[in-house]
């Protein structure tokens, strides 16, 4: 068995070769081919991990150390490596990738969120003169809709419209119910504990958890510059 | 009738803003990353007196959409510290939004036990 | 050196396994699609009675190996081994199907090839004189995938152009050495591949590398040409998926003329399933349509190559890339 420096030694020089290579790749961005050039670069690099890796576990104490680190410097290639296979691919592929529909898109969800809203709208007018007053109004609004939300989803529409309406549907208060009854929904057969209970938030937790932090953040700064 | 048209403006484009972030970034963005842009970003445009004109032109045009939640949430927490001060901070916001999370919790059980999903 | 080894990954078997019997059970969707009609059984909503959607895709899985075995004038008790595999979390619903067959089994996961996993670890067991007899099984239901892998269900989400839509469906086949004209000559096993994409409503284009390469291997182990195949059918790279698989062969200077998908078999464009079908239910059902076909003469041989993204939900949220593998299964007749 050779010294522990002249086996560092050995490994690093062809890994120094191979970081030559990987830059070549790199800064020609020369394509990555699916040939064995490179599938042998990658093979030598699994066997030079391999190897370090029974020094490692057979070294004690200080080289240890030293192997561990010459380990996390072949994964660090090996990662570059896999890098590089990610650019080349794309690269190769992207232009494939249907179009997305933007134009239509953008319309219905203007259509269909400027729908709801208007709904929104017309119950707020029904509270207003029904003699609630503004802030009061403003939450029956949101409670009714979420109400609305809810219901469409139960009956299974929700996520029909959604599939075409996009945005238009998520953003809306009726959405954020959709996010709460679709969760509750789903789990139901999991049980109401540990299904509905722990489910329910899935999806619009992050949101009431956010939004929440963000009203205390704005509060205190308020509280400290008023 | 006025306040129906400009109900439906603002709402549809608040959602088209919606619709462009999902399209247009790089990123994979789910349902979850828009409600809560949307409520975190409602809350900053409140905190900086935008978004009060937004609900002052357009009405539930910009109190419906899930900006206006974070926009709700904001302003009770602002009314929690002129009232109580530091403690309002804390709970204003909650306070404010209290109606439409309970009615959102409450319709959620209530529609899971009668309903089952469709798929 | 192993003997029945060709080149690199094919396997050669000495004496080819034959498919004795072959069953398919199907989602409504499914049945409502331009091959509805070669299924044995299409349910009349997804649930089917059952108390889940997971009771459901077990149930059809069930269904489609007693259909199988039925045909085949056979009893569970005949089977030497029954080899089957599914989508869900510890491969719940094969698990399940197998207590009612109470014979030897063997758990696979091979995402969307499953099935030909299957084909070839039966095939093994044949050739190699441990099994007389063996069962193959793949399913996967819509539903119970998308809440396990997405979202729930009744969420108003919008899928991008790229996503395919997981099939329900189970397919079951009866391996055994004699008594069918159908027969397994070749398998070639895949090895991982992972091109780095990440984004799961675009399993097609990661798995095209996948098929790619078992594709190639094929070719150089055997010393066949991609003309030799009547077809080749990949299940299930989706529109996407085979759009980049063609163009990769291309760059290969291999024709692609017969080269085509399962996903894209199984429903019509009006389907609205934006890129084609997925999951190890896809592959499973259209065999058995290609089979009915070869059976009419219309193909000799084909090519199956099964490609699987093997993801998790939790690789999902991580970010990591999707490791896809291929393998591939000759047929003919």
């Amino acid at each position: 068995m050779n010294d522990v420096g002249e086996r560092i030694k050995q490994i690093e020089t062809r890994m120094l070769e191979r970081t030559k290579t990987l830059k070549s790749y790199e800064s020609q961005q020369k394509p990555v081919q699916d040939n064995s050039v490179w599938d042998n670069l990658n093979m030598e690099m699994q066997i030079d991990h391999q190897k370090v890796l029974l020094w490692e576990a057979e070294a004690v104490q200080q080289d240890k150390q030293l192997f561990r680190e010459l380990r996390e410097k072949i994964e660090k290639q090996q990662t570059l490596a896999h890098d590089l296979v990610t650019l080349s691919y794309t690269k190769k592929t992207k232009h494939l990738a249907p179009p997305k529909t933007i134009a239509k898109n953008v319309v219905l969800a203007f259509l269909v969120g400027g729908t709801i809203t208007t709904i929104g709208q017309v119950i707020l007018n029904l509270y207003t003169n029904g003699g609630l007053m503004e802030k009061e109004a403003a939450a029956a609004t949101s409670a009714s809709l979420i109400f609305l939300g809810a219901l469409l989803t139960g009956i299974g529409i929700y996520d029909k419209i959604g599939s075409f309406a996009g945005a238009g549907s998520l953003v809306p208060i009726t959405g954020f119910a959709n996010s709460i009854v679709s969760s509750a929904l789903e789990y139901k057969r999991e049980g109401f504990l540990y299904g509905v209970g722990a489910k329910i938030f899935t999806i619009s937790g992050p949101v009431i958890l956010y939004g929440t932090v963000v009203s205390m953040v704005v509060g205190l700064i308020y509280y400290f510059v008023r | 009738m006025e306040s129906l048209i400009k109900a439906f403006v603002l709402g549809g484009l608040i959602c088209v803003v919606g619709q462009f972030i999902i399209d247009l970034t790089p990123f994979n963005i789910t349902p979850a990353h828009v409600l809560v842009g949307y409520v975190t970003g409602g809350g900053i445009l409140s905190a900086l007196g935008v978004y009060k004109i937004l609900i002052d032109w357009g009405g539930a045009g910009a109190t419906v959409p899930l900006s206006g939640f974070g926009h709700t949430l904001v302003q009770g927490a602002i009314e929690g510290v002129k009232k109580k001060g530091i403690l309002g901070a804390l709970g204003g916001g909650l306070e404010a939004t209290a109606i439409g999370i309970a009615a959102a919790i409450v319709f959620g059980l209530v529609v899971a036990t009668i309903f089952n999903p469709k798929g | 050196m192993a003997q029945k080894k060709l080149g690199k990954q094919t396997l050669q078997f000495g004496s080819a396994p034959v498919i004795l019997s072959k069953a398919s059970v199907v989602g409504p969707k499914e049945g409502q699609g331009p091959l509805g009609s070669y299924f044995d059984l299409a349910l009349q909503d997804n649930l089917d009675n059952q108390k889940s959607w997971e009771m459901s895709e077990q149930k059809i899985m069930q269904h489609s190996i007693e259909l199988a075995l039925e045909k085949a004038g056979l009893v569970p008790d005949d089977l030497d081994l029954y080899l089957a595999g599914d989508l869900l979390n510890q491969i719940i619903s094969s698990n399940y199907t197998a207590r009612f067959l109470s014979t030897s089994f063997l758990g696979l996961y091979g995402a969307c090839s499953t099935l030909v996993e299957g084909l070839a670890v039966g095939s093994l067991l044949l050739d190699g004189e441990y099994a007389d007899t063996v069962g193959v099984s793949a399913s996967s239901h819509h539903d119970t995938a998308e809440r396990q892998l997405r979202f729930p269900t009744e969420l108003g989400v919008q899928r991008p152009p790229s996503a395919q839509w997981t099939v329900t469906g189970a397919g079951s086949y009866i391996l055994t050495k004699a008594g069918s004209l159908l027969k397994i000559p070749q398998v070639t096993i895949g090895k991982i591949v992972d091109k780095g994409v990440s984004d799961s409503n675009d399993m097609g284009t990661a798995m095209a590398a996948a098929a790619l390469d078992t594709i190639k291997v094929h070719l150089q182990d055997t010393g066949n040409k991609m003309e030799d195949y009547d077809l080749i059918i990949t299940g299930d790279l989706g529109l996407l998926g085979l759009n980049v698989l063609k163009e990769l062969l291309k760059h290969e200077n291999l024709p692609t003329d017969n080269v085509s998908d399962c996903g894209i078999m199984i429903y019509a464009p009006d389907q609205d399933t934006h890129s084609g079908g997925s999951g190890c239910g896809c592959s499973a059902v259209v065999l058995c349509y290609l089979l009915d076909q070869m059976l009419k003469n219309k193909y000799k041989k084909i090519f199956l190559v099964g490609t699987g993204a093997l993801l998790s939900p939790t690789s999902i949220f991580q970010g990591e890339s999707i490791p896809c593998i291929a393998h591939g299964a000759v047929i003919e007749k």
